[in-house]
């Protein structure tokens, strides 16, 4: 067992792990930021996403030491003062979701995903978002709740 | 720990009993969980007789015949307790529209305490789309006799006749003399229990104002900032982390095990039952480091594998069912059939097959389960059958029912797939043995293999046609799926269908829509057939054979909006039409197909799917269900298939078990009929059985070659299917 500190949410949590337990086994289980799902352990559906420096990562896959000095946001971060960020707030609005159990992974892909390319096209959202599984099958209203957050920053909305 | 589980067949029965089992509600517990106010039981006629009007001031009991209850606050905040269970099919909305309509109250007001078998009435479980047919209609009457007692304490306490009162908004006004009262007002300081039967009229669905709107989910807003805890995101103080040690194979028997290493680990404390084998560790890195420790030595027997699965189940009866193959039961004629000139009768018979799918909800099994110092025992965990964990927890541990609750937060879904109490009963055993709290959460692995499969199936059809379509007998066999969706809605004298019960090698129960997908990808497979035999459009063959004006107005509605007049299929470019009826669903799905004739590959371009099930309770979510069932059914109509051998899951990873993902969506396009003259039925499963028939016809259409096996294109061969001419 290794202490660490981790910038988290923008705040810095400090608790003790093994080095090479995965980030989303720390969220979970020492630090009770459940927002982040688990789904597979493997990286193949997505459920973990979180952002490190801004880049999505599958949680799952990434060492707690490899986390060290980073930027960690998770779903628990995003909403700001009682306001939802724009995705998020899409993803609300368009009702992008069944069970929502995907739902995390699938906001912070998407968030990732419109740091890079405010304006994706179709085709270019079902590649970025190919990860990340939704079991229900809600995956056109996901690509809708994308588009709409895309047409809402265009508009100049906040994040 | 591996009872089998009852026939897939069964759980899909309607719920014989509504009878609250196991519970009492006493006077202490009322005023502790509500602290007061009204709280009116839904019962049915004859416990009404002797219980109506008691309040607690004579009787300490409620009626014990209850299904359902709901309780109004001095806030004029208004619970409804059931024991329905919300797993993303969005009916803790849809039956809140239903109270709040009855009610009269606003749709904020309202609040669904839902399976927690220590608050709410005894109920089966959530299955077999029966939630809004057989819930809906009972919230709704207790609503609305609800209404009308508070109708009544307003009257009394106004000193006037009920008949000048009317409600809205939470409120009893007096249309004479114009008072006002809220309901909480009504009921604040008291404490009134009241029973009311289940004869209340209720409010047309042409006239409802909250019902039959698209309402948003109630509580959405915890789902996109991650506040909502699922089963496997409970968490209690003192909480340690489980795990399982896992035979290699089915029937697996434990020859010598070494724990010694695992024992030596820090704060591990190692369980052992039986065959039973768990660790408890103080954290989940740890428990996971201590379960890989133990050295387990297991003999697996020989067994079925997917090559030849279906001759398996052919010549394996259900031995427990009697003995041997049920005899084909024979219908009586429903219609006559109408003679024709033509007398030159074609006939074909066809095998279609399906093979074992996994339900792969993306939260896997979890359970937390806490001992308390009474020896009461506490799981929370993610079930369709809330009541059915907490009989099998009773029995696992030998306890007064009084003593084990258990509590469903909404879950990461199940399709079926979560009806059994597994996770739960380990969960508590570790929980008993670590005298801590304990969180276990299945691996995906484990997901995949110790949970149980949506059965395969062998479909076997013979049938005549005449040249004018008109069908001259019919004949449908199904080995071991089921019998869900084996009638066919098609006019034709004597069908003959019998579902023939196997012996299964995997562990088989319920999938969303049941054998109802497996039966309808072969008889519209095969209806596509006969249809191509007499060189007779899809389309009009099935109106020529169907009189089930609801089935018929989905399939045009399906045709309209598809366009398929106007689809005339091409070597690269096919059009493929199904559709069928179920559990009071109507669907009809027509789907467009491109195909790339080198490469041998098929992408769904676009889907349109036309649904009816009585009076829509919430458009949105009804659209969302039946869109989720299309892409869900994508998966088990091209790819998803389990591989087995020897006792062994071959593919249980996402990586090997391929899921649809964003890149397999085609444009989906959901036509919604709303029939306000027709009682509500269930949505979550139905939608689902068109969606492979329309592919496998659509590709036929384009190619020529007919894919009657499920999955029909698989990333990798499965072993058994002959690879069609097509795809290889």
């Amino acid at each position: 067992m290794s202490d660490f500190v981790l910038n988290i949410n923008g705040a810095k949590l400090k608790f003790s792990a093994p080095a090479d337990e995965t980030l989303l086994s720390v969220l979970r289980n020492r630090l009770d930021l459940t927002g982040t799902k688990y789904g597979c352990g493997e990286g193949e559906c997505g459920a973990c996403t979180v952002l490190m420096d801004g880049q999505a990562v599958h949680s799952c896959q990434t060492q707690v030491a490899d986390a060290v000095g980073k930027k960690i946001t998770t779903i628990e971060g995003l909403e700001q003062n009682g306001k939802l960020t724009v995705v998020q707030q899409a993803f609300l609005d368009v009702g992008a979701f069944q069970c929502a159990y995907c739902t995390s992974g699938m906001i912070l892909r998407a968030t990732a995903l419109l740091q890079d390319l405010p304006n994706p096209s179709e085709a270019q959202i079902k590649t970025r978002m190919n990860g990340n599984i939704c079991r229900c099958g809600t995956y056109p209203r996901i690509v809708a709740a994308v588009q709409q957050a895309s047409h809402i920053m265009a508009k100049g909305g906040a994040r | 720990m591996s009872t089998l589980l009852s026939d897939p067949v069964d759980l899909a029965l309607p719920e014989p009993s509504n009878v609250l089992r196991c519970f009492q509600l006493d006077r202490r517990t009322f005023l502790k969980v509500f602290g007061g106010g009204l709280l009116v039981c839904l019962t049915d006629g004859h416990a009404l007789a002797q219980e109506a009007g008691g309040g607690f001031g004579g009787r300490q009991q409620v009626p014990t015949a209850v299904s359902a209850w709901l309780h109004i606050g001095a806030d004029c905040k208004v619970s409804i307790f059931t024991g329905k269970v919300e797993i993303g099919q969005n009916i803790r909305t849809s039956l809140a529209q239903l109270v709040a309509e009855e009610l009269m109250v606003p749709f904020d007001s309202v609040t669904m305490v839902m399976g927690d078998t220590d608050l709410v009435p005894y109920d089966m479980g959530t299955f077999g789309s029966q939630s809004t047919p057989q819930m809906g209609p009972r919230l709704r009457s207790m609503a609305a006799a609800a209404r009308q007692a508070l109708i009544q304490m307003a009257a009394k306490q106004w000193g006037v006749d009920a008949s000048s009162l009317t409600t809205s908004d939470g409120k009893v006004t007096n249309s004479i003399g114009g008072q006002s009262i809220t309901y909480g007002q009504l009921t604040r300081g008291e404490q009134i229990v009241t029973a009311v039967s289940s004869t209340s009229p209720l409010t047309p669905a042409k006239d409802w104002k909250v019902a039959g709107t698209a309402i948003p989910k109630v509580n959405g807003r915890e789902f996109v900032t991650g506040k909502h805890k699922y089963p496997s995101d409970i968490s209690l103080p003192g909480m340690m982390f489980g795990k399982v040690l896992r035979a290699t194979g089915f029937n697996a028997t434990l020859v010598s095990v070494d724990t010694s290493a695992a024992e030596k680990m820090p704060g591990v404390k190692l369980v052992r039952d039986g065959d039973f084998i768990g660790v408890v560790a103080p954290d989940a890195y740890m428990a996971e480091q201590a379960i890989a420790a133990i050295q387990a030595k297991w003999t697996v027997p020989s067994q079925p594998s997917n090559k030849n699965i279906f001759e398996y189940l052919k010549n394996t009866p259900e031995s427990v069912r009697g003995g041997g193959r049920p005899t084909a039961s024979v219908q009586p004629a429903a219609v006559a059939v109408a003679q024709s000139s033509d007398s030159q009768a074609i006939e074909l018979a066809q095998s279609y097959t399906v093979q074992y799918i996994a339900h792969a909800p993306l939260e896997p099994r979890a359970a937390v389960a806490q001992w308390d110092s009474s020896g009461k025992l506490t799981v929370w965990t993610g079930t369709q059958r809330p009541f059915g964990v907490k009989d099998e927890l009773v029995a696992a541990f030998h306890l007064d029912p009084s003593k084990v609750r258990v509590l469903q937060p909404d879950m990461g879904s199940g399709y079926g797939g979560k009806h059994t109490g597994e996770t739960a009963i380990e969960a508590a055993r570790l929980a008993k043995a670590a005298g801590q709290p304990v969180r276990l959460v299945w691996t995906r692995e484990e997901e995949f293999t110790w949970a149980y499969f949506r059965p395969a199936g062998l479909m076997e059809l013979n049938a005549s046609v005449q040249r004018d379509g008109t069908l001259v007998s019919w004949e449908h066999h199904n080995y071991n799926s089921g019998n869900a969706g084996l009638e066919t809605p098609y006019i034709v004298s004597r069908p003959v269908t019998a579902y023939h019960p196997s012996r299964s090698p995997l562990r088989q129960a319920s999938y969303r829509a049941l054998a109802s997908t497996a039966n309808h990808f072969a008889r519209e497979s095969f209806m596509d057939e006969l249809a191509h035999a007499i060189a007779m459009d899809p389309l009009a063959f099935r109106r020529k054979n169907i009189t089930d004006p609801r089935l018929m107005a989905v399939l045009n509605a399906a045709a309209d909006k598809f366009g398929w007049a106007a689809s005339k299929s091409t070597p690269t470019r096919g059009f493929g039409m199904a559709c069928g009826m179920e559990k009071g669903g109507h669907v009809a799905t027509c789907a467009e197909v491109a195909i790339d004739p080198t490469a041998k590959t098929v992408k769904i371009v676009r889907v349109v799917s036309a649904w009816e099930s009585g009076a829509i309770v919430n458009p949105d979510g009804l659209r969302n269900q039946n869109m989720g069932a299309i892409v869900q059914g994508i998966g088990g109509a091209l790819f998803e298939a389990i591989q087995f051998s020897d006792g062994r899951i071959l593919n249980p990873h996402f990586e090997s078990y391929r899921l649809p993902r964003f890149s397999d969506g085609p444009v989906v396009e959901i036509v919604l009929i709303d029939r306000k003259d027709i009682t509500s039925a269930g949505a979550g499963e139905t939608g689902l059985v068109g969606i492979a028939p329309a592919i496998g016809n659509a590709i036929f259409a384009a190619t020529g070659s007919r894919l009657r096996d499920m999955p029909m294109t698989p990333d990798a061969p499965v072993p058994g299917i002959t690879a069609s001419s097509f795809t290889t």
